[in-house]
């Protein structure tokens, strides 16, 4: 028969020895470098063993005392007695002792830095000079023994004095001699025994060493002869001094040395090592930090914030767009640390899925599987914060049951802050991959209806199936673009816009943002934005009972993605900021630059890596307080409009780059494109001519832009609020619109850009014709004085567009490797070669 | 959106009946709003009535997923049940199987389960019979059907196959791409 078998396994029954919660690691605050200077401590033994020390050597200072009190009588004796006596010898060595007497100090010298020969350590130099004195003094007197010895007779002729001297010297020796030991025994032993050894023995063996030494010392002084000896130590002395006098030299140098900057021509010749480069940084840093102080004389500031901001970029391998983006936002020490902390990646977090299960039994059954983990703030009771992992954290039958989702922490926040209640009806602009959108059902606890849309359909894919793991029954997704949601269903109780940006924020998940995002990457994401954020607001309705709320999010730091999209919402729509319900990050911007911006501003929040230890990031809620729009319908279309021109103009660009990239594809490999294109009509000759058209249509069309640019971001961004601003901005556009003009050449462009101006002046027409009307004789007289400033630059500026294009194709590039990119460009081209 | 042909609700409710028996009768009739089944694009969606005419706005093309999907009928008009529908099989199942921890991981890696990582069986499965596989600490990783009675596994050697397997958790990201 046997055991009956037993299926079932013993359950466990307590979270086990290896749930015992470890704390957090704690990180001293300047984080993740390693520190130079550690201060050692002493151990509770080292500290026993020091305060025996001290007592010892009162002890021996009173005996020399003593000694020094029975010296004379000693010394009487020796010459009285016979040698073998060991006591009767002391005076011999004592006298013959200033030859090996150097010998001392200089161990002190070699094996000065433990813990024990601290407090004498740091006056270093002072001893030396102390050690210097006394050997000098010693010299004299060693003569004074020597001859002593050599005519035994006078020796009765030496006066109490010099008796003195001397034993003061043999005393400072002995103790000198002592303390080294000490401190070379400890090193090497570390023993408690030999602390424990008697007084007597010590002395016993301090004596033995220095006979030892003595002897050594004797057999070389046979060879020579004193006055060799002399010269020797003379010469010695001689170099030692030079040495010291060296150091003191350069001590002072380094101490007073200005900062040099390199000459703007310097660099390209010299190879510099990136500590070099890192040097220079703290240097210039320093500098700035106290710019009258540091200062070379005839440099300006911005030639020091020039040059540090090219090391910058060298450094972190930045480029110059974004590092100069990044030192208009932060100021020197937040820059530093913001760097370093964007180069370190984040910790792991993971989301409980409040639907399946609760965060303490999840992290049990983590903890089980050998991740250590602790929760992740006060602010949430959903998030885990992960240390460490034996397995897979995205692969454990935990996560495949959906209990968790791995997210990062800073984006929960936009869903805190969003505070959706039961049976809403809540949208998700830009849901994917549908961290946030299942974190907005969980919290509805599967009630209500959310409806999560995302423009890209492959991306969608992981939205459905996070979903469907995470056990969200309650939710529609679909795949609109987001910016015509207004005309599908509007609403909605509350509104979640996690808007597409430049991603500056999460530098350490993708160091690529670093090096390619540019001027017109911020721009095509900041007008996409304001079009998602002015749906978005469409949509919701104010009226609802418990919401009318829109949140704001992008994981981009730039106040152009953020505080400026915020504030062109405030003005064009009825809604207002509200607090977040988020006690840390920093506020909102109010002012950035030239730009004013609404001050109600400061409650939004930032979050950086350096600060909050999450990814760079915004967060901004919105309350809807009225379902009327502001502004005229004609405006509204205008704006509409300029948007979508905007962002034409934008996608048109990408679009031609990777034409262009095509055609040059096509052109130098149309044999090996056949294999590809097998079945589809081939280009045509006509076509080709066609594609070059188009290309150079758009070439014009895109040089245009970039001169355009600040045009159409200086007319929207006019806040009416503060009067000077926009009145630079007039005077930017008026400017502008010359220099456009002047460098339409090309017959081709007029049609498209001749357009461009005018409508400018209409869409700015309505509103600030009657502040242009207010504005002085003064402003016109700028007005006309501005212009010569741009035509200067103009030169410069001509050879930009061919550059960016340049960018632009690589970039294109390196998106064209991604498949569907090239699906949507083949897509499009072909729908052109159609008409 | 569509309602389900009289032949496809047939072949569903067949289907659905293999796993969990009588209790389909739980997934119409619930307190807590009137459900219902949809196809969309060959795929069952199992969804709140209420839920179901919001998504009406949307287009066809637009849509891509309301409320649970419970699987896809083939260009044969078979019924495959994909791991989306564990949500509320699980929860239902009259017959289960559980595996032993050693044997989870390589169920979640698409493998029928022998005898040596049977961990516990319910009593009275016949053989073909639908179950639903969990771990030892009742964690729900998929669901096959019995190779083997209860009565023969029980005396089965240990490398016999006891359970196929026919779909698991692991799916959400082996077939992200093919699922939905």
């Amino acid at each position: 028969m046997g055991r009956k078998a037993e299926y079932s396994e013993k359950q466990k029954k307590g979270p086990g020895r290896k749930a015992r919660k470890q704390g957090p690691p704690k990180f001293p605050k300047k984080s993740f470098a390693p520190l130079d200077d550690e201060d050692k401590r002493l151990s509770h033994r080292q500290k026993q063993r020091v305060a025996k020390r001290e007592q010892k050597k009162l002890v021996q200072k009173a005996k020399s005392k003593d000694k020094r009190a029975q010296q004379p009588r000693k010394q009487k004796e020796y010459h009285s007695e016979s040698d073998s006596e060991p006591e009767a010898q002391q005076p011999v060595e004592s006298s013959d002792e200033e030859v090996p007497q150097l010998v001392p100090i200089k161990k002190q010298k070699s094996n000065g830095f433990t813990d024990d020969n601290k407090d004498w350590l740091k006056l270093k130099s002072k001893q030396q000079q102390k050690t210097r004195k006394q050997q000098l003094e010693d010299l004299q007197e060693k003569e004074e023994t020597e001859n002593e010895f050599e005519g035994d007779s006078d020796e009765e002729v030496e006066n109490d004095e010099a008796y003195d001297e001397t034993d003061g010297e043999e005393e400072q020796s002995i103790d000198d001699d002592n303390e080294a030991q000490v401190g070379k025994l400890d090193d090497l032993f570390d023993d408690d025994d030999e602390d424990q050894e008697t007084d007597e023995n010590e002395d016993n063996e301090d004596d033995d060493d220095e006979n030892d030494e003595d002897d050594d010392d004797d057999d070389d002084d046979d060879d020579t002869l004193p006055i060799e000896r002399a010269n020797k130590k003379l010469k010695k002395r001689q170099e030692q001094d030079d040495k010291l006098a060296q150091e003191e030299m350069q001590m002072s140098v380094d101490q007073s040395e200005v900062f040099r900057l390199p000459e703007p021509g310097e660099d390209a010749d010299k190879e510099l090592s990136l500590q070099d480069v890192q040097q220079r940084i703290k240097d210039i840093i320093q500098v700035l930090s106290d710019f009258g102080k540091y200062r070379q004389e005839g440099r300006s500031r911005s030639e020091y914030v020039d040059q540090l901001r090219s090391d910058l970029c060298l450094y972190y391998s930045y480029n110059e767009f974004l590092m100069s983006k990044l030192m208009d936002i932060f100021k020197l020490s937040d820059l530093m640390e913001y760097l370093e902390a964007s180069e370190v990646a984040r910790p792991l977090t993971i989301r409980t899925n409040s639907l399946k299960t609760r965060r303490r039994d999840l992290a049990g059954a983590l903890i089980n599987r050998g991740v250590n983990l602790d929760p992740l703030g006060k602010w949430t009771n959903v998030g885990l914060v992960i240390f460490n992992s034996t397995v897979p954290l995205g692969a454990t039958p935990e996560y495949l049951a959906g209990h968790y989702m791995i997210q990062g922490a800073s984006s929960m926040l936009p869903v805190i802050a969003l505070a959706p209640q039961e049976n809403e009806r809540v949208l998700d602009m830009c849901s994917a991959p549908g961290g946030k959108g299942s974190h907005i059902a969980a919290v509805m606890k599967n009630t209500g209806v959310l409806f999560a849309n995302d423009a890209n359909r492959d991306r969608i894919k992981a939205v459905v199936a996070n979903f469907h793991r995470l056990g969200i029954v309650n939710a529609i997704v679909s795949c609109e673009d987001a910016t015509k949601f207004r005309n599908i269903m509007t609403g909605f109780d509350r509104v979640l816009l996690d808007a597409p940006c430049t991603g500056t924020g999460v530098v350490s998940k993708d160091p690529s943002v670093k090096t390619t995002k540019s001027e017109i990457d911020v721009q095509r994401c900041y007008n996409l934005q304001r079009k998602l954020l002015l749906t978005a607001i469409d949509c919701v309705d104010a009226k609802s009972s418990t919401g009318g709320y829109v949140v704001y999010s992008t994981c981009s730091v730039l106040p152009e993605e953020n505080e400026w999209v915020i504030d062109y919402a405030l003005k064009k729509r009825n809604v207002k900021l509200v607090p977040l319900g988020i006690d840390f990050g920093e506020p909102g911007f109010t002012k950035f630059r030239q730009h004013r911006y609404h001050p109600s501003l400061n409650l939004c929040r930032r979050f950086y890596p350096h600060t909050n230890n999450m990814d760079g990031f915004f967060v901004a809620k919105l309350k809807k307080f009225s379902n009327t729009i502001p502004i005229t319908k004609e405006q509204q279309e205008a704006d509409e409009k300029q948007l979508d021109e905007a962002l034409a103009s934008d996608q048109t660009e990408s679009n031609t780059a990777e034409t262009k990239e095509k055609a040059t594809e096509a052109t130098e490999g149309r044999r090996k494109a056949l294999g590809k294109r097998a079945g589809k009509p081939s280009l045509t000759d006509v076509e080709h001519d066609l594609k070059k058209k188009k290309l150079e249509q758009s070439k014009t069309k895109y040089v245009a832009k970039v001169f355009e640019k600040p045009i159409k971001v200086s007319s929207k961004s006019k806040p009416e609020r503060t009067l000077p601003v926009s009145k630079k901005n007039e005077e930017e556009s008026s400017t502008a619109s010359p220099k456009v003009q002047s460098k339409e050449q090309a017959p081709q462009s007029n049609g498209n850009k001749k357009q461009k101006p005018s409508k400018n002046e209409e869409q700015s027409s309505p509103q600030e014709n009657g502040q242009k009307a207010k504005s002085t004789s003064k402003i016109t007289k700028k007005l006309s004085q501005a212009p010569r400033v741009d035509i200067d630059e103009l030169p410069l500026l001509e050879g930009k567009p061919i550059k960016k294009e340049n960018k632009l194709k690589n970039k294109s590039k390196q998106l064209g490797q991604l498949k569907k990119f090239k699906k949507t460009a083949d897509s499009k081209s072909k729908q052109r070669f159609k008409k | 959106m569509k309602r389900l042909s009289d032949e496809r609700t047939k072949i569903l409710f067949e289907k659905l009946a293999k796993y969990i028996g009588t209790n389909v009768q739980q997934l119409i009739d619930r307190p807590d709003g009137t459900y219902c089944f949809r196809e969309h694009k060959d795929r069952v969606y199992y969804v709140s009535e209420r839920i179901l005419k919001l998504s009406e706005c949307f287009g066809y093309k637009q849509l891509v997923c309301v409320g649970t999907c419970f699987g896809k009928f083939s260009k044969t008009n078979k019924l495959k049940f994909h791991i989306t529908a564990l949500y509320y099989l699980a929860p239902y199942a009259q017959y289960k199987v559980w595996v032993k921890p050693s044997f989870e991981q390589q169920f979640l890696y698409g493998n029928h389960i022998p005898k040596s990582g049977l961990g516990r069986i319910t009593e009275n499965a016949g053989q073909y019979q639908g179950v639903v596989v969990f771990s030892m600490n009742d964690l729900a990783l998929g669901f096959g059907v019995l190779a083997r009675s209860t009565t023969e596994c029980k005396t089965a050697d240990p490398l016999t196959t006891v359970c196929f397997h026919q779909s698991d958790i692991g799916e959400y990201i082996r077939a992200e791409d093919t699922l939905f």
